[in-house]
């Protein structure tokens, strides 16, 4: 296991969080799609060297599901029914942009501070790679919390999932890993499909121009 | 030399009440002034000579006044010595300015009697050995500079001032006396014996926080700043400059001399609630200031945001003595030092150009200035140094201390608390963007102050100020640059002092080749303030005499582009607001609620636009007002006391008897 | 004969950089005009329009004072002294030690300062909106490229630019994490610095579009040829310094004979042309961002690299 492995490893992962922090500032929703297809694939990445490095041959099926799936077959899945349903294509913020940064960024500091001093045992690489993955799950938490769009905050619970993943996959020696992979896929492609459905018949009863938002030049 | 220093201040103290009958004559102020300019020079000359030939004698003196039973103490180590040279050539060059300011007030009676008595005030707060003297002195120093605040008191803002600040100055002293109070329990009112004690971990930490809201809200640490902006700028200007320069470093000076020398070994949280406060204190200050449209609140605030990037240096040095890391706390100390030292020379000197505008044109609003470059060349000049030296920008002395602060972070790693591995990270990034919105904001000050046209009939007519002014403010330009292309020789005349508080030296830097200074070993970082100010300059010169010989050097005037619209009124250059807009919308909008509301009549109607911008002080309307109100309401209960019947006047006396006796009796 | 040929190295660095920045300029020029199919102006045209702008008069507004006259020369000797101590085609440069990143920030700062002044002076509109805009896009910036800097050197272990060099170049380097936050957030900085396209457009003469033509709408002949060359410089300046902190390998260490100074340069003059190759593809991929959506890009650019600096300060090996 030579420095390099780890390196590209923890570059991998450090990656996502980045990937994480572009869906953050994101504020048009096709972007946000194209930004999480670049999310699945870079996990899909991930999993696939964290295969090579720890000789797991399942684990490059995940990451053939990760990459067919969820970067490519559910972000068009999710543009084509955008673009047919006419939904309203801007995500407005709870609080500012710069505040929600600044909030993810610490929100990277709690988590490397917790997985670094709750482990202290544990081998250091795996660790570090824990504390992205568990910053991964908390910014997605973040954008579920402080966007006010339904297909937003169904990206951000998926960017969530791919967080659990790519834990999963780091810590060694998780025999269902891809059985999880494939359950929890399904059951996110339901409840997109039921969030759509239910979410978007509501908003096609009340008149939709009200949705449109309103010129936004001058917020002040 | 401590006589001197003592005999100097006695001189300061008796021309205090000879201030009242000179006030009275004609050249009156011209003596006084001439006066204090000796004194202040005579102890600045003598505590550099301690300073740099005799630092380790530290010379200590004791007077019969005061209380009975302890006297006064006094003491001059390399602290104090350091200090008074800050206080007393602050002091010698706001006296220098004043001897050709004065002629612009109004009534000297206010401002002539108190001037000496401030000066030699600070002094006894720096030279004093016991706390007694120490408190005494502080009090007077806060009297006297409020007295010189009030002094416009036809103007109700000023009267409003001086409440805001004796408020404030009384509640820091009490915090101080509750400091030296707990120190002294243990020990006694005398610095040798409470340095001899050794207090709990728990007393310690209090004392900590008394000093840190006592020092820290004289020298101007949000949220303890709201008086200051207030009370700055009220005073005379050479006053003002003695305020936000000079006292408010003799706050640090106290909160260096307990923390650092009175209290044994530090604990790490110290510095922990030192860098919370000092970094959002540096920017804060600095984005205040540049939503101001009067000069010398702009320089206030800014004195904030320099008070911040000082206690952030110093919260630095306090977290690496804890660790024991006394080498780079040096260098966090020093940084601290020199910029004390470096932001009591550009801001007098800003100020002085401030009263320089003042008194020509009798305008502090810059939005009645511009052009004054032409109108007053020399003034401009000077005050262009002051700009670019408080800016951070080389090869002045403003980025020598950035730099070194800078130099300090960078060393933060070695650390092992996880507290501070995440806030000074943060600290740093306050810190970076406190220097940008400084030089953003000095832009702003110079920019539509002094560049552009006139925009009203006074920033028209405005004439040069007089020799002593242009005197003072060129010699204090000279030292911002000297200081910042020879930043070694001070590093090296703080290194006594730096060995006192933290244990450990920087570096020898005079001897380095070609005088660069070196934080921690040359290998890591250096920087060479005489080398790229001469690469500059040459490469400045060589560009102009290449270009004007070999290419042309012709010249012509014509009217500036005006777009087709010509004659154009001075009032549609930007003005201050327009200027710090965009930052306003980006920043302010958070942090002060900015809201623009805009009325645009209808396209055919001949009637004006109007915008207005609202701005809230979160701080006041969060923290000063609910407090205010508190007291109002408590104080509006309590009132009905002053009106009850002789009856009830007698059952309280009764039931107090009563519950005396009971007390007694269990 | 070392103390010589350093002082030529460095000497040889200086009038390279100055040759040079008009040429990288041209470059990119030329490589847009391709990409947006147009045959585009000659490669060598920034030098003709320099040497056109300082033979022709100049033109003063009535008003303008002698701080406005002094300003392109202050501009310039700042802009070519912090040029002169990036690492180019070699590390050994004689005079680094006289300043180092942080320093190098500082002095393009003080350019910065003196270029918004001169926007003030003629007391126009045109002016303040150019100087105004620029203190906002500084005020992000600077701080951006200050933590950058520190990230950078918490990982090189100094702050001088040759140290950081030969550091990237050696095997201990690994790839980090922080490092590619670190490279991201310079290159959103580098782009705000340079007037780039999506936060400025170096080519457009409308008031209302522009922050740096804004500010040097009244200069003319020489003084304008000078804040070009300025301008051409900074952009030269910036490039090499991404490529000497993250494509370090090429590049002569410090005593290195003169053919390996040539190899170096040599290097050096392939990665001017990789980068400006792809400077001139990003800014014709995108579009220029409003002006209220720099600061939220800006601000993304300060928040990787403290986040950087936060890796940096939390695990050695990040």
């Amino acid at each position: 296991m030579s420095s390099l492995q780890f390196d590209i490893a923890h570059l991998l992962a450090g990656s996502l969080v980045l990937a994480s922090f572009m869906m953050l500032y994101q504020d048009r929703l096709y972007a946000l799609l194209n930004v999480y297809a670049l999310h699945a694939g870079v996990l899909a990445l991930s999993v696939g060297w964290q295969a090579y490095v720890q000789q797991a041959p399942h684990l490059y099926i995940t990451a053939l599901i990760a990459l067919v799936f969820k970067a490519i077959i559910i972000p068009v899945a999710l543009h084509r029914i955008i673009k047919r349903l006419g939904i309203h294509r801007e995500i407005e913020n709870v609080i500012g942009i710069g505040l929600t940064m600044m909030a993810g960024i610490g929100l990277v500091a709690l988590s490397m501070v917790v997985m670094l001093r709750v482990t202290p045992g544990a081998d250091a690489l795996a660790r570090e790679d824990l504390a992205f993955a568990l910053s991964v799950v908390l910014l997605g938490l973040l954008i579920m919390v402080t966007r006010r769009n339904a297909v937003s905050q169904v990206v951000g619970f998926m960017s969530l999932e791919n967080g659990l993943v790519l834990a999963a996959t780091g810590a060694k020696g998780m025999p269902l890993v891809v059985e999880i992979s494939v359950a929890f896929s399904v059951l996110i492609a339901f409840i997109v499909i039921g969030i759509f459905l239910f979410r978007i018949r509501e908003r096609f009863d009340s008149v939709d121009v009200q949705a449109l938002d309103r010129f936004r030049g001058e917020r002040r | 030399m401590i006589a001197v220093a003592l005999w100097s201040v006695a001189a300061l103290l008796a021309l205090a009440p000879a201030g009242v009958v000179l006030s009275t004559r004609p050249r009156g102020s011209i003596i006084l002034y001439g006066g204090c300019l000796v004194a202040t020079s005579t102890l600045c000359v003598t505590a550099l000579s301690d300073l740099l030939f005799f630092p380790h004698l530290a010379p200590s003196a004791t007077l019969p006044i005061g209380l009975p039973w302890l006297g006064a103490h006094f003491r001059l180590d390399a602290l104090s010595a350091f200090f008074l040279v800050v206080v007393n050539l602050g002091g010698a060059a706001a006296s220098l300015f004043a001897l050709g300011y004065s002629r612009h007030e109004d009534s000297p009676g206010r401002v002539l009697p108190f001037y000496p008595a401030y000066l030699a005030a600070m002094n006894v707060v720096v030279l004093a050995n016991d706390a007694f003297s120490f408190l005494v002195a502080w009090e007077f120093m806060s009297l006297t500079s409020w007295a010189m605040a009030v002094s416009h008191h036809r103007d109700p803002e000023n009267v409003r001032a001086g409440y805001v600040y004796i408020l404030m100055a009384s509640f820091g002293t009490l915090a101080l006396l509750l400091a030296f109070g707990l120190l002294a329990s243990g020990a006694g009112y005398d610095f040798d014996a409470i340095r001899a004690s050794h207090p709990s971990a728990a007393l310690t930490g209090t004392v900590v926080i008394l000093v840190l809201l006592g020092a820290g809200s004289k020298a101007g640490l949000v949220p303890l700043h709201a008086w200051l902006p207030l009370a700055h700028p009220a005073a005379p200007s050479h006053v003002s400059a003695l305020m936000s320069g000079v006292m408010t470093k003799v706050a640090v000076y106290g909160f260096v001399r307990i923390v650092f020398d009175l209290v044994p070994e530090p604990v790490w949280w110290w510095s922990m609630v030192v860098l919370l406060v000092g970094g959002p204190t540096a920017t804060l200050g600095v984005l205040y200031a540049l939503m101001q449209r009067d000069i010398k609140r702009v320089l206030a605030y800014s004195t904030i945001e320099n008070i911040g990037i000082i206690f952030t240096g110093l919260g630095l040095a306090l977290a690496f003595k804890a660790e024991g890391l006394d080498w780079v706390a040096a260098l966090a100390f020093t940084a601290a030092m020199l910029h004390v030292f470096n932001h009591a020379l550009f801001k007098s000197l800003l100020f002085f150009g401030a009263g320089a505008v003042l008194g020509a044109t009798g305008e502090r609003d810059m939005e009645k200035l511009g052009g004054l470059i032409h109108r007053m060349p020399k003034t401009a000049f000077a005050m262009l140094v002051g700009c670019v030296a408080i800016s951070a920008l080389p090869p002045f002395n403003g980025f020598v201390s950035e730099w070194l602060t800078f130099q300090a972070i960078l060393l933060s790693p070695q650390l092992p608390s996880w507290g501070l591995k995440l806030v000074i990270p943060a600290v740093g990034g306050l810190l970076a963007l406190a220097a940008a919105f400084a030089a953003a904001c000095f832009v702003k000050l110079y920019g539509i102050s002094f560049l552009g046209r006139p925009r009203s009939d006074v920033a028209a007519s405005a004439h040069e100020t007089d020799r002593f002014s242009l005197t003072a403010m060129f010699a204090l330009a000279a030292f911002c640059l000297i200081a910042g292309i020879l930043p070694g020789l001070f590093i090296d005349a703080l290194a006594p002092v730096s060995k006192d508080m933290v244990g450990n030296i920087m570096p020898h830097q005079v001897g380095l080749q070609w005088l660069t200074i070196v934080p921690i070993a040359e290998s890591r970082s250096s920087y060479n303030g005489l080398l790229v100010f001469l690469f500059a300059a040459l490469c400045g010169t060589a560009a102009a005499t290449a270009i004007h010989r070999l290419a042309s050097d012709r010249l012509r005037r014509a009217p500036a582009w005006d777009c087709g619209y010509p004659d154009a009124d001075p009032a549609i250059q930007y003005s201050a607001s327009s200027f710090s807009q965009p930052i306003r919308r980006v920043f302010g909008s958070v942090i002060f609620g900015a809201r623009e509301i805009g009325e645009m009549p209808p396209p055919s109607s001949p009637l004006p636009a109007r915008l207005q911008v609202e701005l809230h002080d979160l701080i006041w309307d969060g923290l000063y007002a609910p407090i205010a109100k508190a007291i109002g309401f408590a104080t509006d209960r309590i009132n009905i006391l002053q009106f009850l019947s002789i009856r009830r006047y007698l059952t309280l006396v009764f039931v107090a008897l009563v519950v005396l006796l009971l007390v007694v009796a269990l | 004969m070392n103390e010589l040929r350093d002082i030529l190295s460095q000497g040889a660095q200086m009038s390279l950089v100055l040759g040079l920045a008009p040429l990288l300029t041209g470059f990119v020029r030329k490589v847009k005009a391709r990409l947006l199919r147009r045959r585009g102006p000659p490669l060598l045209q920034p030098y003709r329009d320099l040497i056109r702008l300082m033979r022709k008069d100049v033109v003063l507004a009535d008003n303008a004072s002698w701080l406005f006259r002094v300003i392109p020369y202050l501009i310039f000797a700042g802009t070519w002294v912090a040029a002169s101590l990036v690492p180019t085609f070699g590390n050994g440069l004689l005079f680094s030690w006289t300043a180092d990143l942080i320093a190098i920030t500082a002095l393009l700062g003080s350019a910065r300062f003196f270029q918004a002044l001169a926007g003030m002076d003629v007391g126009t509109a045109f002016g303040g909106i150019g100087s105004s805009r620029e203190v906002m896009i500084a005020s992000l910036a600077e701080p951006a490229m200050l933590i950058t800097a520190f990230s950078v050197a918490m990982i090189a272990g100094s702050t001088q630019l040759p140290t950081v060099a030969e550091f990237m170049g050696s095997d201990a380097v690994g790839l980090r994490v922080s490092l590619g936050m670190a490279f991201v957030a310079l290159t959103i900085v580098a782009l705000a610095e340079n007037a780039r396209i999506p936060i400025d457009n170096p080519a457009t003469h409308l008031e209302l579009t522009m922050v740096h033509e804004a500010m040097v709408l009244e200069y003319s002949g020489r003084h304008l040829a000078l804040i070009d060359l300025s301008s051409q410089l900074k952009l030269l300046l910036y490039v090499s310094l991404i490529a000497c902190v993250f494509l370090p390998w090429g590049t002569a260490t410090a005593d290195a004979s003169v053919a390996r100074l040539a190899l170096g340069a040599l290097v050096y003059l392939g990665k001017l042309t990789v980068l400006g190759f792809l400077l001139a593809v990003f800014e014709t991929a995108i579009a220029k961002m409003r002006v209220f959506r720099i600061p939220e890009f800006l601000g993304a650019a300060l928040m990787l690299a403290l986040l950087a600096t936060l890796l940096r300060f939390v695990s050695g090996s990040l």
